[in-house]
């Protein structure tokens, strides 16, 4: 029996201080270093348009928070990747739709009773409006877990992602069909005014039809709306996660299913419960990013579900603050690059900041460090 | 240390070795010595850091600290597959076979650093390929046989018995040409026959193979049957190692094994 | 509904896939040896090569035009060549996550880069431009050699963070391609008086040279895909199944934008963004998409039955079983990751110069999952269901449904993609495997190795 044992050179350990490590690290600093150039040279080129993609990208940011919540929840606990989830934002998106412009649905108290206040008419229907989103939204993504994801629990996780990719592309395909949503953008109708400010030499409101001066800074009502629907959300989440019975069935069962289920946790029951939950804030995601970019079609939910993913797996996946934070960033990133790179690269930031993050610490910014492995 | 053979380099020699796992620590100051042709036993209860060890001696753990020395060369820093290649052959715990394939692919693939033909001679289809192959299934085939395995050539490793599949995980790991075998709980799941088959094969295999064996079990009386020396861990530290004789009648290691008051009350 | 269209239609998709079986037998026979003149000779190459031919030729001579008719009509053709490039990419994309394990969804952009890249070269070459040849060429090439002798250096290093032997290949290949662009330059002078312009095509862009130049094109346009995904793999590979799957999603859409804006972000005016390229010289026969078929089948399948193919199926299988089997892991993934990158590549290139106008829409990451389906579809880790798969989805999408339903109203095609996920969830919940599960046939089937002859020889527990 011949030995396979040939004498080696003994092998070069590259140390985590010596040149050959720092390079990687060069490099991403070479790649900071410019994106903070970048910023520095518009920021005090012109201050205000600075600020302006601050605030876009905050706006974004908040919606992308909403999605991803959804997102990081559902991964947490069976570690799929939801593809559909971006689809499920963009029917609440539609629904909201048909329900203001066929049912005005947004002025029903108004309707009902003539004479009824019409300012609280208009908060009362569009929060109807997002109600009814939210519902019917839960009530799908139930029926897409129950029919597509939960026969496959078992089964190797890659089969469950490429069931979800078809859920995903059903739903697109089927918007797609003429008489359902077709492929066209369809201008969304409001279900309130948009009141804009700016800001310059104080708060300013902005009358239709002028557009603001030079150097002026403009907030919208949609905005503060989206970011304390968004805070509310995450305070919600926070005390459902670790108040409510049902948040720490959820965080048992993301933690170990079988235990969970020797402790009595109705496992299948949970996990609904987490798909409705991030559905139905995708669904009041739609419906806002439906009223702040009102222009809405089938393929609509595709971008910002990949980039809520995107932001969730940038957070740590399986975290509910990281999805948050993670958000915030894609948010910035992706207002900063149409404001100061290009447009159409927006979409290719997204991705290339995950790779470097996922390089730098795989699990994420908020992510624990992995466990020993078996 | 009652080691005979003083002098003679150790075939392996594993120096201080520690593993932290974050603040955990899971090994810590590891010392042991194998000489070539013993048959040498590491034991301790679960969770005493013996995987762990194993892990760090073929490279899937980087220790926090020490050396692991293999025919004198430091192995820390290999690769796995660097290590595997050098000589050192392993089995798992909880069987690990490529259990989509044919049990004759499972040893065919530990054949793979020593296919000696390069992708080109096997896009190209050149005669050195054809020449290869055939000296790899002889020398598979070869093995299946002196592991009782030829009947289940072309089975799905997945479809075969308990017992078999670890013969067959044995086999695989006798393809990489060991000079030392490491051998993880082998006797895992395996009733009182089948232990003793087990422990008539290992015996075989080091004769035949000229192999080195370092055992880490469970289950003490495999354990004193077969092995020369062994070292008994606990919480990462080694607590005693000696003979068979010396092992069993060590209090501390007793202790290890039943608690202070199980000792005490046996 | 027009019955007859439909059972014509039917007829030709059992045809083609039994043309393929039959192709797939002949190209797999294997005889007895037979003595000529006193020695032992195998006649079993003659007899593949010659069925290849005829395989080829029966396909050529039903493309022909008799007094213009011929038994396949444009659109049937068009079939063909799209059935044979999805299939090298479907085929790619197998080897990558149907025998390796790693979930890629970024076979698409390797596609696109490879369709993109061949077609700039042809495009340029027609149009009096030598440099896209050269440029690629040269890059290509020294861009391989400096990737392996970065490579060797690595070799000696260990625990090397990922990011930085990434950095180190990527400065690596900037240079090549630096060094490739004044090459460019510098051979622009000596080749381009020869090629003339559009309208007066000098002596190389023509007759044979032409068809060589179509040639290298396609095969550098598939070791340039081949290096981009090296890069690209080496360290993303390194982040774990779903992470590898997103990011090589990421990696498709990168690429898409950077085709809808190849005239503004990139310097390519010639590939118009997303207005798409037009013009590009339709180089690509039945020949030609034969040849690269039959190249990619035989590569593919000479690797998988070697012992390379059982380490990149050890992969799959377990890891760190693999890794203490003495395989390198991390290289056999990147490894197969960058073979099904070249093979998309190549698929690209003969993609692109049969349909002569690329845009972007057709390279979308939606459309990026129809190859995925595929090979979900045929079976993963089965070459013959891909290729099934493959040549049955077009013919079946492409030619039956959209003949069909645009028969009964011109909404109904755009049902099809209703119905294929359907048909993807169906069988995923039904038969996970694959409709042909890991089943091979003809040349690609494995040889059963038979049992050894005892020669009687102790071995363990005989007392059994």
């Amino acid at each position: 029996m011949q030995s396979v044992s040939k004498p080696q050179k003994p092998p070069v350990i590259v140390s985590p201080n010596s040149f050959l490590a720092w390079i990687g690290k060069i490099f991403l600093l070479v790649i900071g270093l410019f994106a903070v150039y970048i910023l520095a040279i518009n920021l005090f080129d012109k201050p205000y348009l600075f600020a302006q993609n601050v605030i876009n990208g905050i706006q974004l940011g908040f919606v992308y928070a909403l999605i991803a919540l959804g997102y990081t929840m559902v991964y947490g606990i069976v570690k799929l990747i939801n593809f559909a989830h971006g689809d499920v934002f963009m029917v609440s998106a539609f629904v909201s739709f048909f329900a203001v412009e066929r049912f005005a649905l947004h002025q029903w108290p108004q309707r009902l009773f003539p004479g009824f206040n019409p300012s609280l008419s208009t908060v009362i229907g569009t929060v109807t409006t997002i109600l009814l989103s939210m519902v019917i939204c839960v009530l799908l993504a139930i029926t897409i877990e129950r029919v597509a994801y939960k026969p496959l629990r078992e089964a190797p996780r890659i089969a469950a992602l490429i069931t979800a990719i078809g859920v995903s592309f059903f739903l697109e395909y089927f918007g797609l069909l003429n008489f359902v949503f077709s492929a066209r953008y369809i201008p969304y109708q409001r279900p309130f005014e948009v009141v804009t400010w700016y800001i310059k030499d104080g708060i300013h409101l902005v009358e239709s039809g002028v557009t603001p001066p030079d150097g002026a800074i403009t907030i919208s009502n949609i905005l503060i709306i989206i970011i304390f629907a968004t805070i509310l959300v995450q305070i919600f989440l926070q005390y459902l996660v670790r108040r409510t019975k049902i948040g720490i069935a959820m965080r048992a069962t993301s933690f170990d299913k079988p235990t969970a289920r020797l402790m009595g946790i109705q496992v299948d029951k949970v996990i609904s419960f987490t798909f409705a939950i991030g559905a139905s804030f995708a669904a009041l995601g739609g419906v806002l990013y439906a009223i702040a970019y009102p222009s809405i079609r089938t393929l609509m939910g595709v971008y910002p579900g990949l980039k809520a993913f995107v932001a969730a797996v940038l957070g740590g996946i399986g975290s509910i603050p990281g999805a948050f934070v993670g958000a915030l960033i894609m948010g910035q990133a992706e207002a900063m690059t149409s404001g100061y790179i290009s447009t159409p690269m927006r979409d290719a930031i997204a991705f290339s900041i995950l790779i470097l993050v996922l390089l730098i610490k795989p699990t994420g910014i908020f992510g624990e460090p992995e466990k020993e492995k078996a | 240390m009652n080691d005979i053979n003083v002098g003679k380099t150790p075939l392996l020699q594993i120096e201080g070795l520690t593993k932290f796992f974050g603040g955990l620590r899971a090994v810590s100051d590891f010392n042991l010595s194998i000489n070539s042709g013993e048959l040498v036993g590491l034991i301790g209860p679960n969770g005493a850091g013996k995987t762990t060890v194993f892990n760090q001696i073929t490279g899937i753990y980087l220790p926090t600290k020490g050396t692991v020395k293999f025919n004198g060369i430091n192995l820390v820093g290999f690769e796995p597959h660097e290590i595997t290649r050098t000589g050192i052959g392993r089995t798992f715990q909880n069987i690990r076979l490529f259990s989509n394939l044919s049990v004759l692919d499972n040893v065919r693939i530990a054949f793979h650093p020593q296919s000696g033909y390069s992708m080109f001679d096997s896009i190209l289809s050149t005669s050195r390929f054809f020449k290869r192959e055939q000296e790899i299934i002889e020398k598979a085939q070869e093995l299946l046989e002196v592991m009782n395995l030829s009947r289940f050539q072309n089975e799905i490793a997945r479809n075969l018995p308990y017992g078999e599949q670890r013969r067959v995980e044995i086999a695989r790991a006798l393809a990489c040409q060991p000079q030392l075998l490491l051998l993880d709980e082998p006797a895992a799941g395996m009733n009182p026959k089948e232990i003793m088959q087990l422990m008539d094969m290992i015996h075989f295999v080091r004769e035949n193979f000229k192999l080195t064996i370092l055992l880490i079990e469970h289950q003490m009386r495999v354990v004193m049957g077969i092995c020369e020396y062994i070292t008994v861990m606990d919480f990462g530290e080694i607590i005693a190692r000696g003979n068979p004789k010396e092992i069993q009648d060590n209090p501390k290691v007793i202790e290890a094994y039943l608690g202070k008051g199980a000792a005490n009350a046996a | 509904m027009d019955i007859t269209a439909m059972i014509f239609s039917l007829v030709k998709i059992v045809a083609v896939i039994a043309y393929l079986y039959g192709l797939l037998w002949v190209l797999g026979v294997k005889l007895k040896k037979v003595e000529i003149a006193g020695k032992l000779v195998d006649p079993s190459l003659g007899v593949n090569i010659f069925g290849g031919v005829i395989a080829f030729g029966v396909i050529q001579l039903a493309l022909t035009k008799f007094n213009g008719f011929s038994l396949l009509n444009d659109f049937d053709s068009g079939l063909l060549y799209q059935a044979c490039t999805m299939t090298m990419v479907a085929l790619g994309l197998n080897l990558i996550y149907g025998f390796n394990g790693q979930f890629s969804l970024g076979q698409w952009g390797f596609y696109g880069i490879g369709a993109y890249t061949a077609a700039d070269i042809t495009y340029r070459w027609v149009n009096g431009d030598s440099r896209g040849l050269v440029v690629v060429g040269v890059g290509v090439i020294i861009g391989g050699l400096v990737i392996l002798l970065i490579g060797k250096f690595l070799s000696n290093l260990r625990r090397m963070p990922v990011l930085s032997s990434f950095t180190l290949y990527l400065i690596g290949s900037i240079l090549a391609g630096v060094v490739a662009v004044y090459a460019g330059k510098l051979a622009a002078p000596l080749l381009d008086p020869f090629l003339g312009d559009s309208l007066n095509k000098g002596v190389l862009a023509q007759g044979l040279p032409m068809q060589v130049v179509f040639f290298l094109a396609v095969v550098f346009a598939g070791i340039f895909a081949a290096e981009v995904s090296f890069l690209f793999g080496l360290p993303v590979l390194s982040l774990g199944s779903d992470y590898f799957g997103i990011a090589t999603l990421g990696f498709s859409i990168v690429v898409y934008t950077l085709m809808v804006n190849s005239d503004t972000i990139l310097p390519f005016p010639e590939m118009k963004g997303g207005r798409g390229m037009i013009g590009i010289p339709k180089l690509t026969t039945w020949f030609w998409a034969f040849l690269f078929l039959v190249l990619v089948i035989v590569i593919m399948r000479n690797i998988i039955r070697s012992s390379t193919g059982r380490s990149i199926l050890s992969v799959r299988e377990d890891e760190t079983a693999a890794r203490s089997m003495g395989i390198d892991v991390a290289r056999t993934k990147l490894m197969s990751f960058v073979i099904g990158s070249f093979f998309a590549g190549i698929g690209g290139g003969v993609y692109a110069h049969f349909i002569g106008f690329l845009s972007p829409g057709a390279f979308d990451f939606l459309v990026g999952f129809n190859p995925l389906i595929i090979i979900v579809f045929g079976g993963l880790g089965s070459m013959t269901g891909t290729i099934t798969a493959s040549f049955g989805w077009i013919f079946f999408l492409e030619g039956m449904l959209r003949e069909i339903l645009g028969k009964i109203s011109p909404e109904a095609p755009s049902w099809r993609y209703v119905l294929y996920p359907l048909t993807l969830l169906l069988l995923m919940l039904v038969r996970p495997q694959g409709l042909l599960g890991s089943v091979e046939w003809g040349f690609l089937k494995s040889k059963i190795i038979p049992l050894r002859k005892s020669e009687t020889r102790e071995g363990v527990n005989n007392h059994e």
